[in-house]
């Protein structure tokens, strides 16, 4: 490989307009023998620990079980991955977090209750606790001798998180916080030795956030709440009535805390996305390997053109997600380098990294979570009356799955947060979408290059779709944004679509990313499954784009406008046929040859 | 005390098995390898002894090429003090033991699986013990120690049977002699920086060669014949199966 080629990092949301070269990516095939032992770890502790388990887990009879196995966790070192060594953990990369988090995804409830521990259990505490605060507190939550969780929502407080109507009051002698309030769907509430809360000083218009012991007092909490799935993740109402927090238990500064609470979900959103990736996964290999045992009409199922569909279109679809996921991943990891490089402190250089890339996070938990649905509603299917029984394995992953697109922000939130981020850099200058999108309208009133691309280098002419779609997002967005003006955000409508766009995009072109480097490294040949799915999955991602672009200029062009819109979306979303029959049997042929997930 | 762990590097369990070159090489294209099974609880045993005997170190020992050395490295995630990879490719099984006894002096005790899960031979263990001069046993489903004695319980046909010896000692361990360790975190940190030596062979000739692999014929359809009749059953044991 050339080794003069140098690494011109994309920023957050920058990939609307610019294009990126496939070696600046990292891809998963990329991981290194130690990051591929941890994964194993984590896979050696779901076979071990949870699978045997899954339904005394589920049941809730045993309130100690679930404490007891993050305490396990806790000992292969499982919990202190994002944690520096400093404060008892590892100081993983984030890529290799991301890892963490996408094998346990395989681990139903368990996952819930690992997320939320150390995701937004923990981080708020790592990332905006004094050193004193961070002393007392992480090296613990590092091991799992102390568990954590984290008390935002409330009953009229959910999507609209700012809202929230607990109080915190000084108390006479000026040493501690009085809190009173009412917390809803506290995941690991039951357990939990550290609560985060957030709460609001007197008649702040923002939140404060609070590290509160259980043990503090003025603490109670409803029973368990009945759930569709992750029946075995602890969920709590918990109220909090003149709970004594000591001050130098305020998190950061007074009115901080919404600011926390949105930078800690950014975190969280991503691995959230990686860990549907895992789940998916793990739901595919059982559908491949059920539909290899299943026999009717004297043949195994797997035969079946409509079953080897599903299959290949699931695969297509998590190996999409992934190579997405890894690839911001690294783009997270490489800016925090670059911050610490610069001097900034550590704490401080993740939590920049991350809002550099919330843009992505955003995207790839809507991502993760609707291709984890996809694939488990598939696996129902391709269990048939199996998948229906309580009693087969399909079930759990169906019910489990669902709850992703609505915590960690809904999918909705976030697909609207998408759009409105970008936005925001456009008019701070920090992002540059006018002149493309000039560019665009521009190239829009010009004639049509129909020139065939003869560049016979990998992907030379999907790449060339990718910028044609990225122009089409651009042309929708930009028009949107003329139309609307200041008033785009009352038209929801128009931003799923738009968002719908912009995902696309990103999961396409980091999909062909990644083969394009694979071939490089392995050759074409060795890759030949790999570049049937990046095709799989470019069509799908056009036919979507294009899809939620007619939807949007339906909605807000009309007569001459609109045709030349439409003539202009029609443009920008041009893809060469390909039998996509014949590249769906190849993959899923290839699958039910291994016998799981493939990759 | 000393302890050497000689592990085998062997295609995981569920590993689609094929042969290559007229059925004389094992097809490694896309097979995973762990640790022998066997050997991992031996290895299993050996953290437990070091974990409750200040004092002892545990070094693992493996018969293979290059790429077994990631193999190597798990073991010493999983708390091993260092490793040593004779560099040759472990043909037979008195090349191995020849090899293993070469670099097994001054341990006291040496720990390996009952048999590796590839080619299955099982005795090694007995090899190395004849080699050294010292008891071998296999294979132990415990293994306590006493000052200088080892007290074992092993498998036999329809039951334990309890056997004492005395350091140093060849053992062929087996479950339940203790629960695999799953490697944490600061293990495989650790690993990378543990000392990892390469040592040529001690040559020797391979005494058996492979002649070839033959994989068992596919396995055909299953004719499923109700209970009630057991007339066809008999007329197609007779003509089909012919077995009658
Ligand atoms: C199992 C479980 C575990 C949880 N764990 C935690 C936890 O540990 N800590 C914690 O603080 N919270 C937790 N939550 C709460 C979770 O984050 C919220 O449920 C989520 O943010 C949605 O809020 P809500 O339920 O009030 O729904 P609502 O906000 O009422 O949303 C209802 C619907 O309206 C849509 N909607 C809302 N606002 C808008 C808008 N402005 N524009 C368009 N559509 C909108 C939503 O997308 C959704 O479809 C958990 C929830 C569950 C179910």
């Amino acid at each position: 490989m050339n080794t003069t080629q140098t690494t011109t990092a994309l920023k957050g949301g920058e990939f609307l307009i610019r294009e990126t070269q496939a070696h600046d990516i990292f891809i998963p095939e990329e991981w290194s023998e130690e990051q591929k032992m941890i994964a194993q770890t984590c896979l050696d502790f779901i076979k071990q620990e949870i699978n045997p388990r899954l339904d005394e887990i589920d049941s809730m009879k045993h309130p100690e079980l679930m404490p007891s196995l993050l305490e396990k966790a806790g000992q292969l070192g499982l919990l202190g991955t994002s944690v520096p060594e400093i404060l008892g953990g590892f100081g993983m990369s984030f890529n290799t977090t991301m890892l963490v988090a996408e094998v346990l995804g395989g681990a139903h409830s368990f996952a819930v209750a690992y997320g939320a521990h150390t995701g937004i259990g923990t981080l708020p505490i790592l990332y905006y606790g004094t050193e004193e605060q961070k002393k007392k507190y992480v090296p613990k939550l590092a091991t799992g001798e102390w568990k954590a969780c984290y008390c935002l929502t409330e009953p009229d407080s959910g999507s609209d998180a700012n809202s929230g109507k607990t109080k915190a009051k000084l108390s006479v002698d000026g040493k501690h916080y009085l809190i009173t309030g009412q917390k809803m769907w506290i995941t690991n509430g039951g357990f939990a030795d550290v609560m985060i809360v957030f709460a609001k000083i007197d008649n702040d218009k923002n939140l404060t956030a609070f590290i509160v012991e259980k043990s503090y007092g003025g603490i109670t909490m409803n029973e368990e709440e009945k759930k569709m799935g992750i029946k075995g993740s602890s969920t709590r109402q918990i109220f909090f009535n003149d709970c004594k927090v000591p001050v130098e238990n305020m998190l950061s500064e007074r009115e901080n805390g919404f600011k926390i609470a949105v930078n800690v979900l950014n975190i969280g959103r991503i691995k959230l996305g990686s860990g549907a990736v895992g789940g998916a996964k793990f739901a595919i290999s059982k559908a491949i390997n059920y539909s290899k045992e299943r026999k009717q009409f004297g043949t195994s199922i797997a035969n079946f053109g409509a079953i080897k569909h599903k299959i290949a279109q699931t695969i297509a679809h998590a190996f999409a997600s992934e190579s997405a996921h890894y690839r911001a991943g690294q783009n997270i990891d490489d800016a925090y380098d670059t911050y610490i490089a610069s001097g900034m402190e550590p704490g401080k250089a993740r939590l920049k990294s991350l809002e550099e890339y919330a843009i992505e996070c955003a995207i790839l938990k809507v991502h993760g979570s609707e291709v984890l649905d996809f694939a488990v509603d598939e696996g129902v299917q391709i269990y048939g009356g199996m998948g229906f029984s309580a009693e087969g394995p399909m079930d759990r992953a169906y019910r489990d799955a669902r709850i992703n697109r609505i915590f960690e922000g809904t999918n909705e939130i976030n697909r609207m947060l998408t759009i409105d981020m970008l936005m925001k850099r456009a008019m701070k200058g920090t992002l540059d979408l006018m002149t493309p999108a000039m560019a665009v309208q521009k190239d829009l009133m010009s004639i049509p290059d129909f020139g065939a691309s003869d560049d016979d280098a990998v992907f030379a002419k999907e790449k060339k779709v990718i910028a044609n779609l990225k122009k089409a997002g651009l042309m929708v967005s930009g028009a949107a944004v003329q139309k609307f003006m200041m008033k785009l955000s009352e038209e929801q409508e128009v931003l799923m679509n738009l968002a719908d766009m912009l995902i696309e995009v990103y999961v396409a072109e980091s999909t062909l990313l990644r083969v394009e480097k694979l071939i490089g490294i392995r050759g074409e040949k060795a890759c030949e499954i790999q570049k049937e799915i990046a095709m799989i999955y470019l069509h799908h991602a056009v036919e979507t784009a294009t899809n939620a672009g007619k939807q949007a200029i339906y909605a807000f062009a009309e007569g001459d406008e609109q045709r030349l819109m439409l003539m202009g979306l029609k443009r920008f979303t041009k893809i060469d046929p390909y039998n996509l029959k014949e590249s769906r049997r190849k993959v899923a042929n290839y699958a039910i040859e291994k016998g799981e997930y493939p990759f | 005390m000393k302890i050497l762990v000689c592990i085998s590097h062997v295609p995981d369990t569920t590993s689609k098995i094929n042969f290559i070159d007229n059925g004389t090489k094992f097809d490694t294209n896309g097979v995973q390898f762990i640790i022998g099974p066997y050997d991992d609880y031996a290895l299993a045993r050996a953290i437990e002894l070091k974990e409750a005997n200040a004092g002892t170190t545990v070094t693992v020992l493996n018969v293979g090429l290059a790429e077994t050395e990631p193999t190597i490295r798990k073991a010493l995630a999983i708390g091993a003090d260092d490793a040593i990879r004779v560099n040759a490719e472990p043909t037979d099984s008195l090349f191995v033991a020849t090899q293993i006894a070469e670099h097994a002096k001054g341990y006291d005790l040496v720990l390996m699986g009952r048999e590796s899960i590839d080619y299955n031979s099982g005795v090694v263990h007995a090899m190395v013990g004849e080699m050294l001069g010292i008891p071998s046993v296999s294979p132990v489903m415990k293994l306590d120690l006493e000052g200088t004695t080892v007290k074992m319980q092993r498998e036999i046909e329809g039951g334990k049977e309890s056997v004492e010896a005395s350091l140093p000692l060849v053992a062929g361990c087996q479950e339940p002699i203790a629960e695999w360790k799953i490697p944490n975190m600061r293990g495989i940190m650790s690993a990378r920086t543990k000392p990892l030596k390469v040592v040529e062979p001690k040559t020797t000739e391979a005494s058996v060669k492979t002649q070839k692999f033959e994989l068992p014929a596919p396995k055909g359809a299953v004719k499923m014949i109700s209970a009630d009749n057991v007339a066809e059953l008999v007329t197609r044991l007779k003509t089909e199966a012919k077995v009658l």
